[in-house]
């Protein structure tokens, strides 16, 4: 089997980098949950918020590259033409992965204040932020690969055939770009510097990459299907139009206590609590296409991958987000391990799994085959199962970490202080870190599982798009 | 979905809902920003006065040494180790303790726990940074965090 549009073959390094930075985010989360209950692990060469930013960091630029070798992959084949420019992509390629690479090696090699310096931030600040530490001219990078990027992907959808499931992504991008333009806005009143360093998280997460995400997922969902892209459009625009219409004043969920006027208790309680509706959808949506499927189609992995994204992304951004965002439960939850349980399972639910669940679909084919062979795919199908329950086990740990620091530190008669409360805690955290290593153990399987020889199955060797209902013996990963 | 709603109006429903309700949140945003002067002490960090620019100084320190990365600073952060929003209350209303805490802290840490680094400071900057914990403490929070300990 052969690609239909050569130039998709450019997402093939995106996605392989992706993998390799998921490997690095791991190792350091790891590094970091052991600092949590062995606090001198390291000390002082690579301190907590330096393996922190690592882990965060690497999160974000592989979600990033994961999210290009998408577009890449998949925006040719929707329009059916191909990329405008490839040998840009590839170059882009390279200059976000060497810029990714020098920016992690300055936050290993010296220390953080060093890099400030050497990188000139006293002229432009806007590093020290959580999730915004890059050097100032790593961000002009990235707003140099993004807008290359965009323009590259852009121009094939215009010269090409426009579909639903483009517009929507390029959408979502072009959002994507601008709001990380917000991270350049670094004002010294510590409120509204707050306040605008939302516009790039939240808006990030609960607003345009939700875009991505229904995208990406309409895509797999039509190739592994087979259903009716009419009746998959439809979804997918009231999915996003949700998630914009509860998202966007849904930002209000962070300025109940950060010097924002009071009435954002009620606007943001009352809109982000409509938030978990578009995750709901897309989990209801994904069942109904695979139920309604016109073909089997051999990459069960795949399709499992597609349906555990939209079940996880529920239970982590809607459930466990709900948990937490009504103004009265945060008041006593807001910065606690009640924050970094959610945290943890809505990326991992929502944006880690709707990469692995495109990889999934477009690595086979970038090999040349339609789907791996059986034994490849069980593996695959085990790194599923140990990467979700392990990342289920690392959300329920820190949530009994949370309610107990919420308890202790906030809520009894007595309030104890912060380190106090960490040492009381500590098993937990234990906990979490021996589910991390599950994790990691779920993620080896995965990679592994890209080196498992194929062998051809009856499937595989039937022509796309002919295996109709029950005309093959391959049954969805459900 | 029923027939009769069709994929028209379904993009209908977000291109007007997106619009409509990014309108509202630009205009919530607004009014935001008439109210903030009341809350968010500005009149601190003039430029002119010796302490805006022991504030300035302060918050620059705060990012180029990464502090967020451990602590969280009104409830935003790492939660490795404590907000320091209120930390200027809590140290009984010192900044002189503050500044003995950052720079007492051993360069090899402490065996077995967690421990803050040695950033070695300059006076000026751990006056700042100080002065920067100070201003963070008495922007109107809307009472949070619920009791001392943060
Ligand atoms: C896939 C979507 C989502 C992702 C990736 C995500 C991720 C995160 C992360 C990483 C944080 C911590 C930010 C920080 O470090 O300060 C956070 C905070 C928060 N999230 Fe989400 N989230 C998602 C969706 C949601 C939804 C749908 C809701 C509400 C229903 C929600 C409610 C909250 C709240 C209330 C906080 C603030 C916690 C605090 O006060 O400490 N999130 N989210
Ligand atoms: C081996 C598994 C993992 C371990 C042990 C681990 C550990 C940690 C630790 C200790 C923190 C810092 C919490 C703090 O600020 O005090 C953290 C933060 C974070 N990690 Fe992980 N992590 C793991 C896997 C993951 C995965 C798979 C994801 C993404 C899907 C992820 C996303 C995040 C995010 C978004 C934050 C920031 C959270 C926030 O600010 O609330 N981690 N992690
Ligand atoms: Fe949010």
């Amino acid at each position: 089997m052969t690609l239909k549009y050569p130039s998709q073959a450019v997402a093939t390094p995106y996605f392989i980098a992706a993998i390799g930075l998921f490997v690095a985010q791991i190792l350091f989360g790891l590094i970091i949950g052991l600092q949590y209950v062995v606090g001198d692990f390291l000390f002082p060469e690579i301190p907590f918020n330096v393996a922190r930013m690592v882990h965060t960091n690497t999160l974000i630029v592989w979600l990033l590259m994961g999210f290009m070798g998408a577009a890449y992959y998949l925006i040719p084949e929707e329009a059916e033409t191909d990329l405008h420019m490839p040998w840009l992509a590839t170059l882009m390629f390279w200059v976000f992965l060497v810029a990714a690479a020098l920016t992690v090696l300055g936050y290993l090699l010296v220390p953080y204040a060093t890099l400030a310096e050497m990188t000139g931030n006293d002229l432009f600040p806007t590093m020290g932020r959580e999730f915004l530490e890059q050097p100032t001219i790593t961000k002009i990078g990235i707003v140099i690969v993004a807008l290359a990027f965009i323009y590259n992907i852009g121009m094939t959808v215009l010269k090409g055939r426009k579909t639903v499931v483009s517009l929507v992504l390029l959408v979502g991008l072009v959002g994507l770009a601008v709001f990380f333009l917000f991270s350049f806005f670094n004002p010294l009143n510590l409120v509204q510097d707050k306040f605008w360093w939302w516009w790039t998280i939240h808006l990030w997460v609960e607003g345009v990459w939700e875009l991505i995400l229904g995208a990406i997922l309409a895509f797999v969902l039509i190739k592994v299907t087979g259903v009716d892209r009419e009746i998959v459009e439809k979804w997918l625009y009231v999915i996003i139009a949700m998630a914009l219409i509860t998202g966007l004043i849904g930002t209000g969920h962070h300025y109940y206590w950060i010097g924002a006027p009071e009435y954002w208790q009620w606007w943001g309680s009352v809109f982000s609590a409509l938030e978990p509706i578009p995750f709901f959808m897309m989990a209801v949506f994904a069942f109904n296409m695979v139920n309604r499927r016109r073909r089997n189609h051999p990459n069960k992995a795949a399709t499992l991958w597609a349906l555990g994204c939209a079940v996880m992304a529920f239970l982590g951004a809607g459930v466990w987000g709900f948990l937490h965002t009504l103004s009265p439960v945060n008041y006593y939850t807001h910065g606690t391990q009640i924050t970094a349980a959610h945290g943890h399972m809505a990326f991992y639910g929502a944006y880690v799994m709707i990469n692995l669940a495109i990889i999934s679909y477009a690595m086979p084919i970038l090999r040349g085959r339609e789907a791996n062979g059986e034994k490849a795919q069980v593996l695959e199908m085990w790194s599923f199962w140990l990467m979700t329950v392990s990342m289920v086990f690392i959300t329920l740990f820190l949530t009994a970490a949370g309610i107990l620091q919420v308890y202790l530190q906030r809520y009894s008669d007595n309030p104890q202080s912060f380190m106090v409360v960490q040492d009381k805690i500590e098993l937990f955290y234990w906990m979490r870190f021996f589910a991390g290593v599950v994790f990691l153990g779920g993620l080896v399987a995965y990679i592994w599982s890209f080196f498992v020889p194929g062998e051809k199955t009856a499937a595989q060797m039937a022509p796309v798009g002919q295996a109709g209902e029950g005309g093959s013996a391959v049954t969805p990963g459900v | 979905m029923a027939q009769a709603f069709t994929k028209e109006m379904a993009r209908n429903i977000f291109y007007g809902g997106t619009v409509f309700f990014f309108l509202l949140f630009l205009a919530l945003t607004f009014d935001t920003h008439l109210a903030l002067p009341d809350r968010d002490r500005r009149e601190l960090l003039d430029p002119e006065t010796d302490l805006g620019q022991q504030i300035a100084l302060g918050k620059k320190v705060w990012e180029d040494n990464n502090c967020v990365g451990c602590h969280s600073l009104l409830g935003e952060g790492a939660y490795f180790a404590p907000e320091l929003g209120n930390v200027y209350t809590r140290y009984n209303n010192s900044t002189d303790g503050i500044i003995g805490f950052i720079k007492s802290r051993p360069k090899d840490g402490i065996p077995g726990r967690r421990s803050m680094p040695q950033f070695n400071l300059s006076d000026e900057e751990l006056e700042g940074v100080a002065q920067f914990l100070k201003y963070a403490s008495q922007i109107d929070a809307a009472g949070w965090p619920p009791n001392i300990e943060g």
